[in-house]
């Protein structure tokens, strides 16, 4: 059936979601049912709410492990948890949460949503997509069997040596975490080489660079952020792993290693993770807060502007993570003024919301209670922050509670708020069913308090001198009565999680019909049916404003109209439109993969290599890898049907 | 920027050259790993910053072999941009040849290095310069092992005639990748090899 | 150990501290008051630089929350749309007004001045405690280890050289100058009521310095986590009078008086054979290094590194079974009988 000739014109026609035409496209791009399905769907929508489900299934595992240390901490001298095994729950609740939650669950909204808001039929690379999502898989799974066997890390999300080396931790316990992390940092890679050239060539005609929805600008920065961030960790677990294993001298205090060079390669990765994980989130609230204030965005350039220097700037501070490490003063001096300026692009963002709600007219919705919660749990995380730009303060807060309320109010309160909120207002594109208002209401409360009530005083217990990472605390220290309260918030908060999956469940068996466009909101995904099929789109929509689906209503038709059903029609075999970076006008027919078991097999044999390597089983690693260049050879081969191969049969 | 979408002029199809996706994916990739070499450089001149001339080994890193190695680098990549040059041509027969050369010598710098290696009187475990003086070339030269069988897949594929003047996409994202391995050989040249003579 | 007259909490500082609108104030009050660790009130010389900047901080940080989340609150309210039809019918109005840059305009600039100020404030406070007014009155070496801290006090002379671990006396009124060094992992010293933390890092010598403003027992902690033992890795410092301080330090140089015979002789080649391997008690041939050293045992306030009241009970326990207490500790847990425990704890109890 494909017919793959060197050029051809774009054929244009008016074809909508019921005609024969989108039937043959449903044919060509709807994967195969059940298992073979399911292990081989490239389907960027299928692939997102795997990403959705798994990091939801890692929130909730990580926040039964919060549950389980805030027993133990709830009154003084408890022994529910021996030493050893709160400091395993205490390290994988950071390492679920902030690897194996916070990055997947936005990447899970991003690869459902981008080619829906960009207008195209799927991702740049739709095998690569599914391999990033197995990768993840598969790593989050290698890093929990370690918990399974009683052997978890123990030294905490960021792991400082020499504790973390084979003399102070003899046990397996790191290299899960080593390997694990290297492991988990391909498809984190490979998730944002896809972002990436996504965004620059993926975008429907006429959505020129100043057109795209603001949620693809927070991630397609989060991605280039990750692209040169990301090398830093794998690279320092990597040395990790051989210091432990094969003697080398990198951390060491010994034989001219530095254990401070551990500390500078993590967080010149994790500082910029930071904004990884909140950046995309934020995107997110930036495009659907506006649905419910009923008026686009206020200042959308600046906001763009100010996400891109956020994530720039946020390459220059991670020293303020090392501020009692006994660094120069004038080190301490230029890296506390950068972690002040950071707050500049951030308070850019909060102000254009604010004006945003401020000068609309909001429609009080769940998902809009839950931006609102976020916007006021983003200053506070910020505040908290900005505190800990001053070093001479950042000496008595850091490593106290005052910092667990900071990162908790940033990562639940930035990250956690906004998901949640955008699964109110995405879920019904996904599901094609509203989710409970009324519920909704309980949700957000319970959430809110529970929240606050259980994070807000962790700030005072640390302003009280409690330190980060101990089992328990004597009686006499007089942070009994607030580390109570604390317990009591977090479970509040869990109850208020568990709303949202009644919620969930309720909706998915007989929720109301959300049809195409519950909110009224103006971008492109919400021009397809709810969920979208297959192929999302019968032809290539062509865009004239930043707010398609209200350009009418705003007056924004200077450049013309949008174009949704009218457009090229691409249905020989599965094709996409390439378009140019800037201006997006079409440069070339993409020949799009079919399903294909490539990575899910690659996957497989990474995993083998990755248990080889942390058995010392060298045949076994090596047998992976081969797997793996076998896997990648067919994967890559060249073929006809995807215009990689010169014409023969012509 | 254009208001208008053109739609009328004829649009190649499938993997073009610089138009396919697996260029910008190649760029990406470029980036992540030529981050990663910053991070390695970072770290060696990091020791080097604390420690000073003790931290280097006695003698310093020679020529003698590095060199000439560093030269059979570079033409490998001159002669990938030959073979990349008559692919675009469609003279499969001149970039097959181009492609084996780069290889070739590809294969006579891994062996060269395998040769430095055994030279050097410190190991991976002896102190940290040994360490990390392994670990940036053990990398480096994994991206040339890995580079190496790129070059031999490109080499079946011409050899197969998969590639004319139009469909060559494969061979421009290779050359880009083998490109890369040769900027990041003279970057850890000039750290590893030069630098310490310039103190 | 003489005991200090507690500070006097101001209630209305505490209030401020925290954010009462939270919480109810008399719990909060009730529990700022009974917390030693705190920094809110700080009586060390640095907290005269810094102690204002934390608040200073933090008032800020908690008129800006309020500020933005009163602006959240008013705007959804004042022109808050009726209800939506879900779904929506698409009748829903939409519309552009006008103004709403001026917003980032006057709230970014407005952040900026304020963050500049605090950019300020920061530099001068750093300036200020870059290091002590005066020459240090005395150095001490620090060394952290899993999971209590070895303390040496350096002198010229090599008699009035001090060993001893976990309370440091120091003279009030006068900076002290701490050397820190780590046997192990990396740890953090800190005493929050007279400065913050410095990394004790492996490899590496990291300088701090406290001055005592008033008398007192300041408790600090280990900072940075270091392995399982972290929550139990305390210390104290005891702030005196410079005479109390020097009749102390005499005191402490001096090497244990032992009897030649009867049962705390007993309990004293009891100590050196089972104990002595690992704690040093000078004037016996106990010489161990691996564990405190023991020497004036009964003139501090705390055990196992400020785990423990020292009283007798309490030795008895921990001697007994220190892998209840601190699982994970380095003290084994040794097969004592009961009258050799008895025994030692005697000998003990003579180290005054």
């Amino acid at each position: 059936m494909a017919v793959t000739g060197y050029e051809r014109v774009l054929h244009v026609e008016e074809q909508g979601y019921s005609t024969e035409h989108a039937r043959r496209l449903e044919e060509m791009w709807e994967s195969k049912p059940g298992l073979r399905g399911f292990l081989s769907s490239v389907d960027h929508k299928e692939i997102g709410i795997r990403y959705l489900v798994t990091a939801f299934g890692f929130l909730i595992v990580g926040g039964v492990e919060a549950l389980i240390m805030r027993v133990q901490l709830a009154r003084p001298n408890q022994a529910l948890l021996t030493p050893e095994q709160y400091d395993q729950l205490f390290s994988m609740h950071g390492i679920t949460m902030i690897f194996l939650y916070a990055l997947p669950v936005l990447s899970g909204f991003s690869n459902y949503l981008f080619p829906l808001v960009l207008g195209a039929r799927d991702m740049a690379f739709p095998r690569l997509n599914a391999y990033s999502y197995w990768i993840y898989l598969a790593s989050g799974i290698f890093m929990y069997a370690s918990l399974v066997m009683g052997l978890a890390p123990n030294d905490g999300w960021f792991s400082y040596v020499p504790y973390a080396l084979k003399a102070y931790n003899p046990g397996p316990n790191l290299d899960f975490y080593a390997l694990g992390m290297v492991f988990y940092g391909i498809s984190t890679t490979v998730g944002s080489v896809n972002f990436v050239v996504t965004f620059l060539r993926m975008r429907a005609p006429g959505m020129s660079i100043n057109r795209v929805p603001i949620l693809t600008w927070g991630t397609l920065t989060a991605s280039v952020g990750n692209l040169f961030a990301v090398p830093s960790v794998s690279l320092a677990f990597l040395m990790m792993w051989t210091d432990r294993q094969f003697g080398t001298h990198f951390f060491t205090q010994d034989s001219g290693g530095q254990p401070l060079l551990w500390q500078h390669l993590f967080w010149m990765f994790a500082h910029p993770w930071v904004y990884v994980v909140v950046l995309p989130a934020m995107g997110l609230v930036s495009d659907a807060l506006p649905f419910f204030c009923r008026r686009p965005l206020v200042g959308y350039t600046v906001v763009v502007l100010a996400t891109v220097t956020t994530m720039v700037l946020g390459f220059g501070v991670w020293l303020h993570h090392m501020f009692a490490t006994g660094l120069p003063f004038i080190a301490l001096s230029f890296f506390s003024a950068a972690s002040f300026v950071i707050t500049i692009p951030s308070a850019v963002a909060v102000f254009a919301w604010i004006a945003t709600i401020w000068t609309g007219r909001p429609v009080i919705t769940t998902a809009f209670l839950f931006f609102a919660g976020f916007i006021a749990m983003f200053v506070v995380g910020g505040v908290s922050g900005v505190m800990t730009a001053a070093v001479p303060v950042d000496r008595q807060l850091t490593d106290t509670y005052f910092v667990v309320a900071h990162i908790h109010y940033v990562l639940i309160g930035i990250n956690l708020f906004a998901v949640m909120g955008a699964l109110y207002v995405w879920l019904p594109k996904m599901t094609g069913r509203l989710l409970s208002e009324r519920l909704g209401r309980w949700n957000f409360w319970t959430v809110l308090i529970g929240f606050n009530l259980g994070f807000f005083p962790m700030h005072i217990l640390g302003l009280m001198g409690m330190p980060r990472r101990v089992y328990t605390y004597e009686a006499d220290l007089g942070w009994g009565t607030l580390n109570l309260v604390t317990s009591a918030g977090s479970f509040l908060l869990a109850i208020g999680i568990l709303l949202l999956l009644v919620n969930i469940a309720m909706s998915l068996s007989n929720g109301v019909p959300a049809g195409d466009n519950p909110w009224d909101a103006p971008t492109l995904e919400w021009a397809t049916p709810s969920p979208p099929p297959p192929y999302n789109f019968p032809v290539v929509p062509m865009v004239a404003s930043r707010h398609p689906l209200w350009e009418e209503r705003l007056g924004e038709t200077e450049a013309g109209h949008s174009e949704l059903l009218r457009g090229p029609l691409l249905a020989d075999g599965k094709e996409a439109l390439a378009t140019s970076g800037l201006d997006a006008q079409p440069e070339a027919i993409l020949k799009m993969p079919e399903d294909s078991y490539a990575p899910f097999v690659v996957t497989l044999a990474m995993s083998v290599g990755f248990t080889g390597l942390l058995l010392h089983e060298w045949w076994v690693a090596g047998a992976g890898g081969l797997g793996v260049l076998a896997g990648a050879l067919v994967w890559l081969w060249p073929e006809a049907s995807l215009g990689q191969k010169a014409e023969r049969e012509a | 920027m254009s208001d208008t979408v053109h739609l009328q002029a004829p649009l190649p199809t499938g993997s073009v050259g610089k138009l396919a996706n697996g260029w910008f994916g190649m760029i990406a990739l470029v980036a992540t790993e030529g981050a990663l070499f910053a991070y390695l450089l970072f770290s060696y001149f990091y020791f080097d910053v604390q420690y000073g001339r003790s931290w280097l080994p006695d003698p310093l890193p020679a020529f003698r072999l590095s060199g000439p190695n560093t030269a059979i680098l570079v033409v490998s990549s001159l002669t990938m941009v030959w073979a990349e040059r008559a692919a675009r041509r469609g003279a499969n027969g001149r970039a097959a040849l181009g492609i084996a050369l780069s290889f070739v010598l590809g294969l006579v710098f891994v062996g060269i290095q395998l040769m430095e290696w055994k030279d050097k009187t410190f190991n991976y475990a002896s102190s940290s310069y040994g360490s990390l003086y392994f670990l940036i070339t053990g990398f480096h030269m994994a991206h040339v092992v890995a580079g190496l069988l790129v070059l031999a897949a490109l080499l079946a594929w011409t050899l197969l005639g998969y590639f004319d003047a139009r469909r060559h996409a494969p061979v421009s994202i290779g050359a880009l990748y083998w490109h890369f391995v040769d900027v990041v050989w003279l970057c850890v040249f000039f750290s590893l090899y030069v630098t310490p003579h310039l103190r | 150990m003489p005991l200090r007259p507690r500070t006097r909490w101001t209630m209305d500082r505490i209030a401020l501290a925290a954010p009462a609108v939270v919480l109810p104030r008399h719990a909060l009050a009730a529990g700022l008051a009974d917390a030693p660790m705190n920094y809110v009130v700080t009586h060390g010389l640095q907290g005269r630089a810094v102690t204002p900047l934390l608040w200073g901080l933090g008032a800020i940080s908690v008129a800006v929350v309020v500020i933005i989340s009163l602006l959240v609150v008013v705007g959804t309210l004042r022109r808050r749309a009726p209800r939506m039809h879900l779904p929506s019918d698409g009748q829903m109005p939409v519309e552009r007004p006008e103004g709403g840059l001026s917003w980032i305009a006057i709230g970014v600039g407005v952040s900026t001045v304020v963050l500049l100020g605090m950019m300020g404030w920061t530099a001068t406070t750093m300036a200020r405690i870059a290091r002590p007014p005066t020459q240090p009155a005395l150095t001490i070496d620090i060394r952290a280890q899993q999971w209590w801290w070895a303390v040496r006090y350096e002198s010229g002379d090599p008699t009035r050289i001090l060993d001893t671990a976990n309370e440091i006396h120091i003279p009030v009124g006068k900076p002290v100058e701490f050397k820190l060094e780590s046997r192990d992992v990396i740890h953090s010293f800190w005493v929050p009521a007279l400065g913050g933390k410095t990394d004790v890092i492996p490899g590496q010598t990291n300088m701090a310095w406290l001055q005592a403003e008033r008398p007192g027992v300041y408790r600090g902690q280990c900072a940075e986590y270091c392995g399982q033992q972290h929550g139990h890795m305390g210390l104290v410092i005891v702030a005196e009078p410079p005479d109390q301080f020097e009749a102390w330090m005499a005191n402490q140089l001096a090497s244990a008086k032992t009897a030649d015979n009867g049962p705390v002789r007993a309990g004293q080649d009891d100590f050196v054979q089972r104990c002595g391997i690992c704690h040093a008690v000078r004037g016996t041939l106990a010489h161990g290094v691996l564990g405190p050293d023991l020497t004036h045992l009964m003139s501090r306030g705390s055990i196992a590194a400020a785990t423990l009241p020292n009283r007798v009970a309490y030795l008895s326990g921990w001697i007994a079974n220190p892998q209840t207490i601190k699982p994970g500790a380095r003290m084994p847990t040794l097969d004592i009988s009961g009258p050799e425990l008895a025994r030692i704890r005697g000998f003990l109890e003579t180290l005054k």
